[in-house]
Formats: C-alpha cells, sequence, structure tokens
C-alpha cells in the first residue's frame, strides 16, 4: 500500500483542539466534522488538502484530548498519512483503530519542507521526498499493531477472534 | 525484576505473574467509561461491527457531561443516542441530567471506581482514578466499543517515572499548583507513554481532592496514567463509598523506574501555565499585572469539595472586579448541593459571581463562558491551548482555585496570599 501527495507541516505539540476544536463535537459525522480540520492552526488546509497529501509535524502529535474525531476528520480530508516525530498515545491507538495511516520519522519530519512531493511505502516504512530525492525509513509497528491494520482496525480484527 | 505499582495491577489483570515494560497485552477491564462526546462514536463502531451485546451491564459507565442540559440541537441528539443505548442494555451506571456530573468527580464520588481496578475512558481525563491506587487511563471511541463488548482492552506495558514526594504544601497552595509544576519541570510530552507513579512521604499530607487533581493532569505530561499508593487517606474516601471491593497493589522494593523526580512540597507556589501550553509554568507572583476578563472554577481538574471551599474562602463578603465575569462549576450535584446547604451558593452570587449546574462547559469551549477574540481567563481547567475556550485569539491561564478566585477580586492575575 502506499501513499503520495503534498505535505503539509506543522510544528510540535499540535493538539487534538486544534485538529477538530470541540465547539464542532456536538455531531459524531466526520464528513461534516472534517469541514473544520485543522482550523484553528490552519485556516485553508480543507480548501487545499487533495486525496493523499501527507501531513508531517514534530514531537508529541495529537496531544491532548483524547477525541477519535481527530484521526477521523484528517482521514476523511482525504489525507493519505500522517508522519511525525512521535504521536501522543492516545493518538497513535486512536489512528490505529481506525486506519490511519502514521509513521514516526524524527529525520524525515525534520527535513521535509511544506509543499514538497512526498511517497510512502507503507509495507517497508520507506518514505521518499520526490522533490528532493532524498529517501528516509520509518520505525516499524510491532507485529501486533500490523496485525490489527490488516484486519482494517481494532473491531474488525475482534470479530475474527 | 521488580515491578511498579501499574505494571502489577496490569499484570494481574492479564492473568501473568510478571510483566516487563514494552511488553503488550490483554487485560481485563473493571469499568469502561465514555461521555455524550465519545459514545456516539462508540455507539455507531459497535453496531456497524455486528455487537448486539455488552459485556456486563455493570461495569459500563455512560456520564452525560460535556454538553448537558444539552446546549443545542445537535448536543441534544448525541445525548438521546447515549440515553437509548443505555436504556437497551441496562447499563447501571448511566448518569444523566440531574444525576450527573463530570465524569472524572462523579465516579470516584459515587464509589463506581475503586483501588485496584483496570480502567479505560473515552476521555483523555480517565487517568484521574489512579489517586485511589487504580490503574486508569484514556482512550479513544473504539477502543470504548472493543472494551464495552469484550471486556478487555490491549496495553503496551508503560516504563514508570517516580515522583518522590516530601514536605508539606504552603497553606495557599494546592494539588493543582503541584502538577503544574510538575509539567513546568518535564514538559507536554515528559512522561510519554509511562506511568508517572506518586511515592515518598509527602503523600500522606495530600488530600484526595489534591491527588485526584494530580492523577487528572497526568495526561497533560503525555503519561498513560498517574497511581498513587492507597494509605489511611485513600482507605478512609474508599470506605463506604466504593460498590466493590479494593484491592490493594505496592510496588516492588526493587521496582525500576526510568528516573526519580524529587518534589520538595514547601516549596511549591502558586503556579501558573500561561498560554498556549500547560508546560509553560510560572510562579503566579512573577507575572506582573496581566489583566483577565474571565474566570472559571470547575472542570473535572478543579470542580471538587476542597476547590469550592477555597473559592468560597476567598470570595466570602468580597465583590468580584468590575469587567469580570466569574463562573463557578461545582463537579456534581452532590458537591452543588453541599454548596447550597453550607450557603456557598449565596455567598458567590452576593460576590458577584454566577454558579451553574455540573458540566464540563467552557472548559473544552463548549459553551457557558466563551471567550471573545483578545479575550483572556484564568481558570481552574486543564488545558490552554490554542482556541481551546473559545476565539482562536483568546488566552486560557491555568492556575489552582485559591489563585483564580484571588484573581476574580483584583481583575488581574493574582497570588491567593496577596488578597
Amino acid at each position: 500500500m502506499n501513499t503520495q501527495g503534498h505535505v503539509f507541516k506543522y510544528p510540535d505539540n499540535v493538539d487534538t483542539d486544534v485538529i477538530i476544536p470541540a465547539r464542532y463535537l456536538n455531531t459524531a459525522d466526520a464528513q461534516e466534522l472534517a469541514k473544520h480540520c485543522m482550523e484553528d492552526i490552519d485556516a485553508s488546509f480543507v480548501s487545499r488538502v487533495q486525496p493523499g497529501d501527507i501531513v508531517v509535524a514534530g514531537w508529541n502529535f495529537g496531544c491532548g484530548s483524547s477525541r477519535e474525531h481527530a484521526p477521523l476528520v484528517i482521514k476523511a480530508c482525504g489525507t493519505g498519512c500522517v508522519i511525525a516525530k512521535s504521536f501522543a498515545r492516545i493518538f497513535y491507538r486512536n489512528a490505529i483503530n481506525i486506519g490511519l495511516p502514521i509513521l514516526e520519522c524524527e529525520e524525515a519530519a525534520d527535513e521535509i519542507q511544506p509543499g514538497d512531493q512526498v511517497r510512502v511505502d507503507f509495507d517497508t516504512g520507506v518514505i521518499t521526498d520526490v522533490t528532493t530525492g532524498k529517501t528516509y525509513q520509518a520505525a516499524p509497528f510491532p507485529e501486533f499493531i500490523q496485525n490489527i491494520i490488516k484486519k482494517g482496525g481494532l473491531l474488525a480484527s475482534l470479530k475474527e477472534m | 525484576m521488580g515491578m511498579t505499582m501499574t505494571q502489577k495491577i496490569l499484570a494481574a489483570h492479564a492473568g501473568l505473574d510478571q510483566v516487563v515494560p514494552g511488553q503488550l497485552i490483554s487485560a481485563k477491564l473493571d469499568i469502561v467509561l465514555g461521555n455524550d462526546i465519545t459514545t456516539p462514536v462508540a455507539i455507531n463502531e459497535f453496531t456497524k461491527n455486528g455487537f448486539t451485546e455488552v459485556f456486563d451491564k455493570d461495569r459500563i459507565a455512560i456520564v452525560l457531561d460535556h454538553f448537558v442540559p444539552n446546549k443545542d440541537i445537535k448536543a441534544a441528539q448525541q445525548s438521546k443516542q447515549c440515553r437509548e443505548f443505555s436504556c437497551q442494555h441496562c447499563i447501571s451506571h448511566f448518569y444523566d441530567v440531574g444525576k450527573m456530573g463530570i465524569e472524572h468527580a462523579l465516579l470516584p464520588e459515587q464509589g463506581i471506581v475503586t483501588a485496584g481496578d483496570c480502567i479505560i475512558g473515552a476521555d483523555s481525563h480517565t487517568c484521574t482514578y489512579g489517586a485511589l491506587g487504580a490503574f486508569s487511563t484514556g482512550v479513544g471511541s473504539t477502543d470504548m466499543a472493543a472494551g464495552m463488548a469484550t471486556g478487555t482492552a490491549w496495553f503496551k506495558v508503560p516504563a514508570a517515572i517516580r515522583f518522590h514526594l516530601s514536605g508539606r504544601l504552603p497553606k495557599n497552595c494546592s494539588g493543582k499548583d503541584v502538577i503544574l509544576t510538575i509539567i513546568g519541570m518535564i514538559g507536554v510530552d515528559g512522561a510519554l507513554y509511562k506511568s508517572m507513579e506518586f511515592t515518598g512521604p509527602g503523600v500522606a499530607s495530600l488530600s484526595m481532592d489534591d491527588r485526584l487533581c494530580i492523577c487528572n493532569m497526568a495526561i497533560e505530561a503525555g503519561a498513560k496514567n498517574g497511581i498513587f499508593p492507597v494509605d489511611h487517606v485513600t482507605m478512609a474516601y474508599m470506605e463506604g463509598r466504593c460498590k466493590r471491593q479494593p484491592v490493594i497493589f505496592t510496588a516492588d522494593e526493587d521496582a525500576s523506574y526510568e528516573k526519580t523526580v524529587e518534589i520538595d512540597l514547601s516549596k511549591i507556589v502558586p503556579t501558573v501555565a500561561c498560554p498556549h501550553l500547560p508546560e509553560n509554568t510560572r510562579p503566579a507572583a512573577e507575572l506582573g499585572n496581566i489583566k483577565i476578563d474571565q474566570v472559571v472554577i470547575g472542570s473535572c481538574t478543579n470542580g471538587r469539595m476542597e476547590d469550592m471551599e477555597a473559592a468560597y474562602r476567598t470570595l466570602k463578603g468580597q465583590t468580584v472586579a468590575p469587567g469580570v465575569r466569574c463562573i463557578i462549576i461545582p463537579a456534581t450535584m452532590a458537591i452543588y448541593r453541599e454548596c447550597v446547604e453550607r450557603g456557598y451558593v449565596t455567598a458567590f452570587i452576593d460576590a458577584g459571581a454566577v454558579v451553574s449546574t455540573p458540566t464540563c462547559g467552557p472548559c473544552l469551549g463548549g459553551y457557558m463562558g466563551i471567550l471573545a477574540q483578545g479575550e483572556r481567563c484564568i481558570a481552574t481547567t486543564n488545558r490552554n491551548f490554542v482556541g481551546r475556550m473559545g476565539h482562536v485569539d483568546s488566552e486560557v491561564y491555568l492556575a489552582s482555585p485559591a489563585t483564580a478566585a484571588a484573581s476574580a477580586l483584583t481583575g488581574c492575575i493574582t497570588t491567593p496570599k496577596e488578597v
């Protein structure tokens, strides 16, 4: 599985309140919520993002609230992948559980620039910055988590047990 | 190798004699929690995947607290969905308007959680119950759905940081000042994926409300959980309250910690976290003249009885500064009632404050105190992220109830002793 797209780049400690502000959480409709994705940190994100595009961020991406709406709206916007130096633990769990691809790679998060064209191979964890020609290797998921991803999320994996 | 308190609780719930940091386990859950924002997503996932029965109707808690009494039609629809699901599955611990409270104040108060429990909640502040000597952590809605279906959850066993507490807090400080100080020291990801284990002779001097507040904000340092040992204070709190028998776990003498942080409680000062991260802490006394438009005293962090007492001691017989809106939100109906009976509500109203029924409300920018562009609030809540309480250009300063109440009287951020 692969994704390729343009990069949107954000700093450290992007919290779930800016990914999807709580003032909109009176609905659980992901498509409706997706209209406000990243609104408080980058108001133009929703109008610019294209299917397959990639969010690149610093340390502790997705910190704060446990709202699963955060990875859901990033996915619903068509984002193909989030690459960060690290993820807050609840966001990490939620992304795996709902099937939003995420990768941890400090070097890639440092060097990739906004607007770069980037390709990600999820099977190998190889990140290629097509614009610069440079490749990076993301940390692999533990086998247990790979199984959840392969089966299409946590609940789908439970049904097979 | 010895185990930490958290590791021992996880091992017991996984049916294992020993666990080590990094190990992936499946653990039995004592309580699965959700609220009016996260439960609808969980119900949708539960239903969509063909589950029809919950694992145990007595071990699921659904609390309507974020947007109730409902702020608008959409919120009302979400509450209705939670209500109907709870009715359909005969959920014992379903809390609606009139009985509800903010979940993390309500569950300990009602004795639904107890020492030795393994708990997940679809709310990041579920880490609060570590104050009772339980393992308790925040998850998302899909994990909640899986927990409701199976009564189990997967965990990666966390490593731990030990916070060795000594001394006794000064009179104008409380648990909030302790946890803000710690977050200022280690940062918002200083305990990422780890347990924060609080130990040492200073623990005994901390009240349950202090401990609940400290564990509540463990997530603000990125932690998986915060946990206190069970002592006579915990036992006294749980006596006659907890519906299930507490199980006491203690860390092994040779338990391994990634590091130990020494905290002398007697050196803690009234502390404020400045915008826009909880790690941006400063002593309140060093902040200078920072004018405020609004004060919020409440939330799952600081809406408990001792917090109301702190507000009362400061506001009684005084007047909120002109141009300042002071909003006080007792966290549960029991606390609300106690505030009425003790005359606090009258004193708050006489001082020019308003008193709301329990709700998370303004803490997450829901309603009941949204900030306009350029406005500034001092709040006893837990997060001061960009736009957290309203307009993207508003500001939230986090502080203790004593500091927030003192600031309400002067109209600028003020240390409690100055009033």
